[in-house]
């Protein structure tokens, strides 16, 4: 979908500081490119829900966090997400990996492709759906809107 | 200061609020204090809250650590306090992990280990000797030590801790330090000090973070 370096290219120019991330077989590739950028920090956490708090730590002190996880560790993250997006109403941004839904062929009847979208919707995140190389510009763009307006969102990378 | 291993099934335990007292005494005016659950519910009861507390009620159980891992990182000048419990730490363990990993010199790990979920009715918690069917407790100095933590640090005497707190503090971190703590009779869940958002924009106020956009209600 994207090379690490457009990945890293667009994080620094929309000020991310640290990327917190578990990751898995796309947004994995990207790590080294936001590595070498040198603006932006990794950092390494155990398991997706703990992602989100850390980025809540990184908002309270200043910095300017993103998530970057697959779908799978959405749906494991669901009570951090209810308490840093919904109690706290902390203005998180994540980047989320969709497996299973580019090539069904390696895991035929993934039910991530049934759960995904639901469960952000349950969440009440508001997302975008990236499904070609030509949209990176609506992740700038809903970075930008989510960011400007004080609330939470995500970029859904179709895998 | 115990820094030897001590059997980690010792019922010798301090009571929380003199050991809660101890942190507030040592506490300096620029420290974040992070308190959850039971470290909460009687922190709030020394009266009106520092700027740079965080009570956090409501929480995720367990995240405190995380909270504190992204503050440490954020405010590097800043030395960061999380009080968690040990069925909370439970809860997070792999937060310790990555704690170590992102090298964070500035956060203390203090673990209120009482042995049980104290506010549910002080069931014992899977770390528990009580509540492990070889009666062994979990070593959580241990499992912080084979985290990759240094500084790490284990109190059952609540004058022990009050004369060594503020050395331990200052320690180069990121430090881990185990509190034996009896569990409080009767002690209840946390009530909410306000509401969360508004308290988050008043730490990052007080804490001179800027803020872009006030926070906002998702749909």
């Amino acid at each position: 979908m994207f090379s690490g370096e457009q990945v890293a290219g667009l994080l620094k120019e929309l000020g991310v500081t640290h990327v917190i991330t578990v990751p898995d077989s796309t947004i994995g590739r990207w790590e080294a490119a936001i590595e070498q950028s040198g603006s932006v920090r990794l950092v390494r956490v155990c398991r997706e829900g703990e992602a989100w708090q850390v980025a809540a730590g990184l908002h309270l002190g200043g910095a300017t966090p993103l998530v970057m996880i697959q779908c799978t560790g959405l749906f494991e993250s669901g009570d951090a997400l209810r308490n840093v997006l919904h109690d706290w109403k902390l203005p998180v941004f994540a980047i989320i990996g969709y497996r299973s839904y580019l090539d069904q062929a390696k895991l035929p009847g993934d039910t991530c492709l049934v759960f995904t979208e639901p469960v952000l919707d349950a969440w009440r995140i508001d997302y975008r759906l990236i499904t070609s190389p030509s949209q990176l510009d609506v992740i700038r763009g809903h970075y930008l809107d989510c960011r400007d307006s004080g609330r939470a969102g995500a970029a859904l990378i179709a895998e | 200061m115990t820094t030897a291993p001590i059997a980690p099934n010792s019922e010798a335990r301090m009571p929380l609020v003199p050991a809660l007292e101890t942190l507030r005494r040592a506490r300096r005016d620029d420290e974040v204090v992070i308190t959850t659950m039971g470290s909460a519910r009687e922190w709030m009861k020394f009266g009106a809250p520092h700027a740079l507390d965080i009570i956090l009620v409501p929480s995720s159980m367990g995240h405190g650590t995380s909270i504190g891992l992204g503050l440490a990182l954020a405010r590097p000048d800043r030395r960061i306090i999380v009080c968690s419990g040990d069925g909370s730490l439970l809860m997070n363990l792999g937060s310790l992990a990555s704690i170590v990993a992102a090298k964070v010199p500035n956060l203390v790990v203090l673990v209120f280990d009482n042995g049980v979920y104290e506010v549910t009715g002080q069931q014992p918690t899977a770390a528990a000797s009580s509540g492990r069917a070889d009666g062994r407790a979990a070593d959580f100095p241990g499992i912080a030590r084979a985290c990759g933590f240094d500084s790490v640090h284990r109190f059952t005497d609540a004058a022990e801790w009050a004369a060594n707190a503020r050395n331990v503090l200052d320690a180069a971190g990121p430090t881990f330090v185990a509190l034996h703590v009896a569990p409080v009779v009767g002690g209840i869940a946390p009530h909410s000090p306000g509401p969360a958002p508004a308290r988050a924009q008043a730490f990052r106020k007080a804490l001179g973070a800027s803020s872009r956009a006030p926070a906002r209600d998702l749909p």
